[in-house]
Formats: structure tokens, C-alpha cells, sequence
């Protein structure tokens, strides 16, 4: 993916930061230390996150370091954060980009994409970043169609899916009041919306929190402390797996490691991991029939909420920091494409934004209603302060 | 389903991390609540559902049986922690 873009003229500035093996929504996990979103409350200097876990890219574009970034997502990873910062990201459908170099998090979630400054920039990037690679199996030989020209293209006539299951109890009146908006910028836009259902919604996000960590598990057994990375030494080599992987690994990924181990482990599998993979099949299911009946995409909003503090949520269970990615997880786990654009700024004066959710390579169609909903929402940028 | 604290280690040396008593103690309020978040999976029916096994409806692509790499061995090891002659090493296992 890298290898498109340098052929296609690119130039890398640097690596951002990240969430530890991409696992975190609020860029708090970091090796390195929380990234520092460039927004801030009206009126306030408290220091936000900017989501994650690509929040280094999303704080980067934000802040305009640079023109746009890779970023990976699993869960919600790159529109999440883009989402937090005002910025443009896209998952594209599960197979469209190579994760060739990309260290494995949950294999059958894991896709990378583009965070960009607005929605042109994100097809333009996404256009050179999507091929085939030889080197990734899961990669899809599907053209690449021009997303640029996707830009601008009228919406008319298209139907958008407005699934009733997203409308949560107690859903944050500002995040409902953004989505109506959007709704009625794409209506007038000459959009056709209907309601749909998606019956399935809230079993994404707890059947995503035992088939990711149990990949997870899985796929960071190679951490050993023998071929590369840290090693601790021990009294004998199951010892020195041990005390590598206890230092190794932060409080976040051990935990995950654990759920993964304990949900793959005799006994539970049936009972967990497979269960899961069938509602995995229920959900894929509740959007395949959206789309059989005519419906070419869904309007949701991308996040919960808008940012919150570094450390706001320190203290909390570690399943309220989930819930950030419940409007995100059941894209990954259908493996569907999904844009999150900023469509706005919550009162207290940080963004918001909307995600669509598309057929399978059809991402495209999200390039023109995002592009749409860009032009009635209009653009947003962070006050410059650093 | 929960675990308690003697669970939570047999996990943990079943993946191979050191646990201290107070992070076992600690770890088994954190996965119980993750647990107790999934259960809600219990009302699902699955009956005759098949589990998924690809999201994307394609075959696998295989390629040729044939090398296209290999000579290489000080970049094989080139990020291990402690290697030899070309070898990773590891604390003895075989007396």
C-alpha cells in the first residue's frame, strides 16, 4: 500500500502515533504517550483525545501537518478518530487495500485507508492506495474505480438506509439532532430516505469483543521475545515468554490477550467464539437484505459523542471505552465500507460527525454523499494554538 | 459466566504472561465485566446459522509452489534480541 502511494508521487513526512497494537479509541494506550488532539473545548485549554486508534493521523491532518495519512482500522479505528478531529476517514471494504507490513491485530477485521483533510483528498488517496498485492492473500483483484470523479456526482435518486436500531436509548440529543441534519442535507441533496432495520445492532460490538481479542490472541503469539522485540530474560524459556510478554505488552493488549485466550480455550470456544462468528453471519445478514431491497447506503452517526479529556475516562470500566465504537464495529465485522465526514460542531465547539456505510466495493457511492453532506456541512478546522 | 482469580492465571499461563498477584486480582474484576458485557449474546438464536468464515465471498488466490526468496539470513535475524552464527538464541531446552 505504502509502495502505490510512493509510485504515485508521494512523500513520507514521518510515523504518528498510535494506540498499542491499534487497540484503544482514545490514543491513551500509547507506547509513547497520549497524541493531544488540535482541538479544544470553546473557552477551555483541557487537553482532548483524539480518539483512536489512528489518533496520531487524525491529529496530524487535523492540525495540518500534513496533506493526509494511512491509518488502520479494526473497529473503528480510522473514522472514529477522523470523526473526533473534523477530518474525512474511510475503511474501505474488507480485501480493497493490502495489509501487507501492517502488524495483524484481528485478521478478518483489520483493513487500512486514507484520513484526509476533506473528501476529495480522501479519494484521491484512496484511489492510489487500493490494489491487489500478491503478498496479501485476503487483497481483492476488483478495478479501482476513479473516486475522485466520485466527488460532486449528484445524488439523486439514491436511497438511503436510516437503520431505527442506531437510535439509541438515551442517545446524546446533539449527535440525534446532527444525524436529522444530515438526513435532511441529503433529501435535499435528492436523496430518497427510508428506514430500514438492522435487528442484529447491538450484538456487533459484544460479538466483536470476543472474535477480535480471540485473533488478537492469536496473531500476537509471535511476540515471543525470540525473533524480534523485547526480551526478558528468565529462568528457562517458558519463563522467558512470560517475562518478555508481561513487559512487553501494555495493560490494554494484555487484557485483550486474556479475553482472546480465555474465549478460545476448551470448553468456551463453542460456547463464545463460535457463537459469535454466527452473529457475525446475522448481522452481514441484516445489511445484505437492506441492500437486496434496493437500498445503496446507510446514514448513521460515526461516534457516540464528541471528544473527551486524556484521562477522563481512566478510571472507567473498560467496556465504556468500547461503546465509543458502537456505530463503527458492525461495519468491520460485515466487512463493508464505511466514511465518517464532519458534519458539524457540538456546542461545546468540537466536531461531529456522520458515517455512510456502503456495498461491498462500492465506495464510490460514499465519495459522492460524502461529498454532498461536506457541501452542505461546509468545513472545519481547529483554532491554531501550539 | 465469570472467572475468578485462579482462572485468570491458568489464562494468562496459557498465553504466556506473567501475572502478579495484584494484577490477577485486578484483571479478574476487568474481564468479568467484559464477559458479563457479551452474555447478551445468550439471546441470540444461531440455531442452523454457520459461523462465518469470510466476510468477502471470494476464493482463495494460491499462488505457485515456488521459491521466491531466501538467501537471506542476517536480515531473518536482523531484529531478533540475542542471535549467533545466523541462529536465534534461546535459553536451553533440551538438558
Amino acid at each position: 500500500m505504502t509502495a502505490n502511494l510512493w509510485a504515485d508521487g508521494a512523500v513520507m513526512l514521518g510515523k504518528l502515533n498510535m494506540d498499542e497494537f491499534a487497540m484503544g479509541s482514545s490514543n491513551e494506550t500509547s507506547y509513547y504517550g497520549p497524541v493531544k488532539s488540535p482541538w479544544r473545548k470553546a473557552g477551555s485549554n483541557m487537553a482532548l483525545v483524539p480518539g483512536g486508534s489512528s489518533g496520531g493521523s487524525a491529529s496530524a491532518v487535523a492540525a495540518r501537518i500534513c496533506a493526509g495519512a494511512t491509518a488502520t482500522d479494526t473497529g473503528g479505528s480510522i473514522r472514529q478518530p477522523a470523526a473526533f478531529t473534523g477530518t474525512v476517514g474511510i475503511k474501505p471494504t474488507y480485501g480493497r487495500c493490502s495489509r501487507w507490513g501492517i502488524v495483524a491485530f484481528a485478521s478478518s477485521l483489520d483493513q487500512a485507508g486514507p484520513i484526509a483533510r476533506d473528501v476529495r483528498d480522501a479519494a484521491i488517496l484512496l484511489k492510489s492506495m487500493a490494489s491487489v498485492d500478491v503478498k496479501d492473500s485476503t487483497s481483492v483483484d476488483v478495478p479501482v474505480p476513479d473516486y475522485e470523479a466520485a466527488v460532486g456526482r449528484s445524488v439523486k435518486g439514491l436511497r438511503i438506509g436510516i437503520p431505527k436500531e442506531y437510535r439509541l436509548e438515551g442517545l446524546n440529543a446533539e449527535i440525534d439532532g446532527l444525524w436529522q441534519q444530515g438526513i435532511d442535507w441529503l433529501k435535499d441533496a435528492g436523496a430518497e430516505i427510508v428506514e430500514i432495520s438492522l435487528p442484529h445492532t447491538k450484538y456487533a460490538l459484544p460479538a466483536y469483543y470476543i472474535v477480535a481479542p480471540a485473533e488478537a490472541s492469536s496473531n500476537l503469539a509471535r511476540y515471543d521475545g525470540v525473533r524480534y522485540g523485547l526480551r526478558v530474560p528468565g529462568s528457562d524459556i517458558v519463563d522467558m515468554y512470560e517475562n518478555s510478554r508481561a513487559a512487553g505488552f501494555g495493560a490494554e493488549v494484555k487484557r485483550r490477550i486474556l479475553i482472546g485466550t480465555y474465549v478460545l480455550s476448551a470448553g468456551y470456544y463453542d460456547a463464545y467464539y463460535l457463537r459469535a462468528q454466527k452473529v457475525r453471519t446475522l448481522i452481514k445478514r441484516d445489511f445484505e437484505t437492506c441492500f437486496e431491497a434496493g437500498v445503496d447506503a446507510i446514514l448513521t452517526p460515526a461516534t457516540p459523542s464528541a471528544a473527551f479529556g486524556i484521562g477522563e475516562k481512566a478510571g472507567a470500566d473498560p467496556v465504556e471505552m468500547y461503546l465509543n465504537d458502537v456505530f463503527t464495529v458492525t461495519v468491520n465485522m460485515a466487512g463493508l465500507p464505511g466514511i465518517a465526514v464532519p458534519a458539524g460542531l457540538s456546542g461545546e465547539g468540537l466536531p461531529l460527525g456522520l458515517q455512510l456505510i456502503g456495498r461491498p466495493f462500492d465506495e464510490a457511492t460514499l465519495f459522492a454523499l460524502g461529498g454532498a453532506i461536506e457541501k452542505a456541512a461546509g468545513r472545519f478546522a481547529a483554532e491554531k494554538w501550539w | 459466566m465469570s472467572v475468578d482469580t485462579a482462572t485468570v492465571r491458568r489464562v494468562a499461563r496459557l498465553a504466556r504472561i506473567k501475572v502478579s498477584d495484584e494484577e490477577a486480582e485486578r484483571m479478574t474484576g476487568e474481564l468479568n465485566s467484559i464477559l458479563g458485557f457479551v452474555e447478551q449474546l445468550d439471546e441470540v438464536d444461531v440455531s442452523g446459522v454457520e459461523p462465518m468464515t469470510s466476510v468477502v465471498a471470494i476464493k482463495m488466490r494460491l499462488r505457485e509452489d515456488v521459491v521466491t526468496d531466501g538467501n537471506v539470513p542476517e536480515k531473518v535475524v536482523g531484529n531478533a534480541p540475542v542471535c549467533d552464527d545466523d541462529f536465534f538464541m534461546v535459553p536451553k531446552v533440551v538438558e
